[in-house]
């Protein structure tokens, strides 16, 4: 059962060919064994997984279930879950049982899919590679010594290695796209405020979106569709309504404009990723797509600028960790100032103490011009290139990361050069805008991912153009030899 | 724009954050190294740029000021590191 998608997974259990409670079963058993290899999950919530898929049978029975009902799925560790310990991967959080259920989970809880575990993550979403988390890396399942990606590594290891067939993740410089690509599934970041952030822990709240990420196109329309809406617990989300993105997947592609821009063509492009990227794109011509090079002129401010919004967003979101209300306290605190900085100086590992410094760098009195200021103008320039390169095309497209999976250890002592992984998906974060990921082959045996990048609210358009060059080929069906 | 141990150790002290004496050269540099990355912010010609706060620059909802949280103490005070009578325990902040 584990090689089928949520979608084939959803019309068996309709048929009933197998009812959730096996389907679970059979999940539980492939992390169980699996999973001492890959390090992508923190907890395993199998005594709930077998209960809530029996919920789902019967929902089943009572004629009121929904595509997802019984569908198994993971959760990144950054969504709180009632009752069930969230870590954001951090020794802030290693103890602390969230008190609520986040809204993408409560909806996902709606349709009745059925949560495996909690997924491994970069700690408090900060990282490329799964290597800060508080509870060690996660292994890329197409060659062990490699890593998944990050932040959201453990998802994409998870379904990358058949233990579920769906996952959440977040993206806040392209946590949910990167990992995607160097693991070879599909993921998609929404447009900023589709999916609610209400008990998504925050890191950089302009830039935070949580997304579906699953083995096809076909699939994350369909958690996307269960995840999306307005709720107004999230100042921010969006008050619109959620189209079916399932009905808009078989349209042909004809007519459609795919902007290829040049600045994602260049330096610092691995040349065996760019030649499999080129022939997804000669795939698109064939499948009646029209191709245009286009011009992101201001493309590399990306990085300078998310690295001052970023830190300085995590900054001040992360002021809230105290060491009082809840989290990590230290021993014997001498007063509240030493109970405040011990706590968090214990709590917080290397790469989110650098993102603080940074931030609160950036923010003090006297820099704001220069730093923060002058990092959202950049933000409009780079919003600006990609609204006048929508006037031309219906998607950009380019690779979603310049390599493929990279060694474990070979960047994590070098901050700048980890940094430089998220080249291509950074600016469409600063921008706001949707943008997927999906598998389009190999270099040196590793999955190389494309990206599709759309205007705003457009994921339709991404999950149509991502599912047609799914229906024509088959690398998003290729599954690592280990884990088949 | 390059940070030495001083000012590291100024930085973590605004952001509450306990650093290792013997780590504080090796944030010094980490953090010299991003800022140099973010100077090249500074080719940009962002004179008349309205700065973007927010990518759909929406302003943000308000709604009634009405209470809609139940009373959860108890539920959020489980989790709390320190607590007595309904309160949460800190060291005594006034001598």
């Amino acid at each position: 059962m584990h090689e089928k998608t949520i979608a084939q997974l959803s019309a068996g259990l309709a048929a009933g060919e197998f009812s959730s409670e096996e389907l679970t079963r059979a999940f539980l058993e492939r992390v169980e064994r699996f999973n001492p290899q890959l390090n992508a999950f923190i907890t395993v919530t199998a005594e709930a997984a077998l209960a809530r898929a029996r919920a789902a049978d019967q929902r089943r029975h009572r004629g009121e279930a929904g595509p997802l009902t019984g569908v198994p799925i993971v959760h990144k560790d950054i969504f709180c879950t009632e009752g069930v310990r969230t870590s954001c991967g951090s020794r802030m959080l290693d103890r602390f049982v969230a008190p609520y259920d986040a809204t993408v989970v409560e909806k996902l809880n709606t349709a009745g899919a059925v949560m495996l575990g909690k997924t491994n993550m970069d700690e408090f979403a900060m990282g490329s590679s799964n290597e800060t988390s508080l509870y060690g890396p996660v292994h890329n399942p197409w060659d062990l010594a490699m890593v998944p990606g990050g932040s959201s590594g453990g998802s994409a290891a998870a379904v990358a290695a058949r233990l579920a067939p769906g996952a959440t993740g977040t993206d806040t410089g392209g946590s949910i796209r990167q990992p995607a690509a160097l693991c070879g599934i599909t993921g998609l970041k929404p447009t900023y405020g589709r999916v609610s952030r209400w008990g998504m822990i925050a890191y950089a709240s302009s830039l935070d979106q949580g997304g579906p990420m699953a083995r096809s196109a076909e699939d994350c329309a369909l958690l996307l569709g269960a995840m999306a809406g307005f709720d107004p617990r999230d100042s921010t989300s969006a008050d619109r309504p959620v189209p079916d993105y399932t009905a808009l997947l078989d349209r042909p592609l004809d007519g459609l404009k795919i902007g290829l821009p040049k600045e994602y063509f260049g330096e610092g492009l691995d040349g065996a990723v760019a030649q499999v990227v080129e022939e997804a794109i000669a795939e698109y011509r064939k499948l009646g797509a029209e191709t245009v090079e286009i011009s992101l002129p201001n493309s590399r401010l990306a990085i300078p600028a998310y690295y001052v919004i970023a830190p300085a967003e995590c900054s001040s979101n992360l002021a809230r960790f105290d060491g009082v209300r809840y989290g990590h306290r230290c021993e014997n605190p001498k007063d509240l100032l030493d109970l405040y900085t011990r706590s968090r100086g214990e709590g917080f590992g290397p790469e989110v103490t650098r993102r603080i410094l940074v931030g609160t760098f950036a923010l003090s009195a006297g820099y704001y011009d220069a730093y923060y200021l002058k990092a959202q103008q950049i933000r409009r320039l780079i919003s600006d290139d990609f609204q006048r390169a929508f006037q031309q095309v219906d998607v950009i497209a380019g690779p979603t990361s310049p390599t493929v999976a990279f060694r474990l250890g070979e960047k994590v002592d070098d901050p700048i050069t980890m940094y430089l992984s998220d080249i291509y998906t950074i600016a469409v974060n600063l921008a706001g805008l949707p943008g997927l990921s999906l598998p389009v082959g190999f270099a040196a045996r590793l999955p190389v991912g494309l990206q599709l990048i759309g205007d705003y609210f457009a994921e339709d358009r991404l999950l149509h153009t991502a599912h047609r060059y799914q229906q024509a080929t088959d690398w998003h069906l290729r599954a690592p030899a280990a884990f088949a | 724009m390059s940070l030495g141990p001083a000012e590291v150790a100024k930085i973590a002290h605004l952001a509450r954050l306990a650093i290792r004496d013997e780590d504080v050269p090796a944030y010094a540099r980490n953090l010299s190294a991003i800022l140099e990355l973010v100077a090249q912010m500074n080719a940009a010609d962002t004179a008349g740029v309205a700065p973007m706060a927010h990518p759909l620059d929406m302003t943000q909802r308000l709604r009634p000021d009405a209470v809609t949280e139940p009373d959860q103490r108890e539920h959020f005070q489980a989790i709390a590191p320190q607590v007595e009578a309904g309160l949460y325990l800190v060291p005594k902040v006034i001598e």
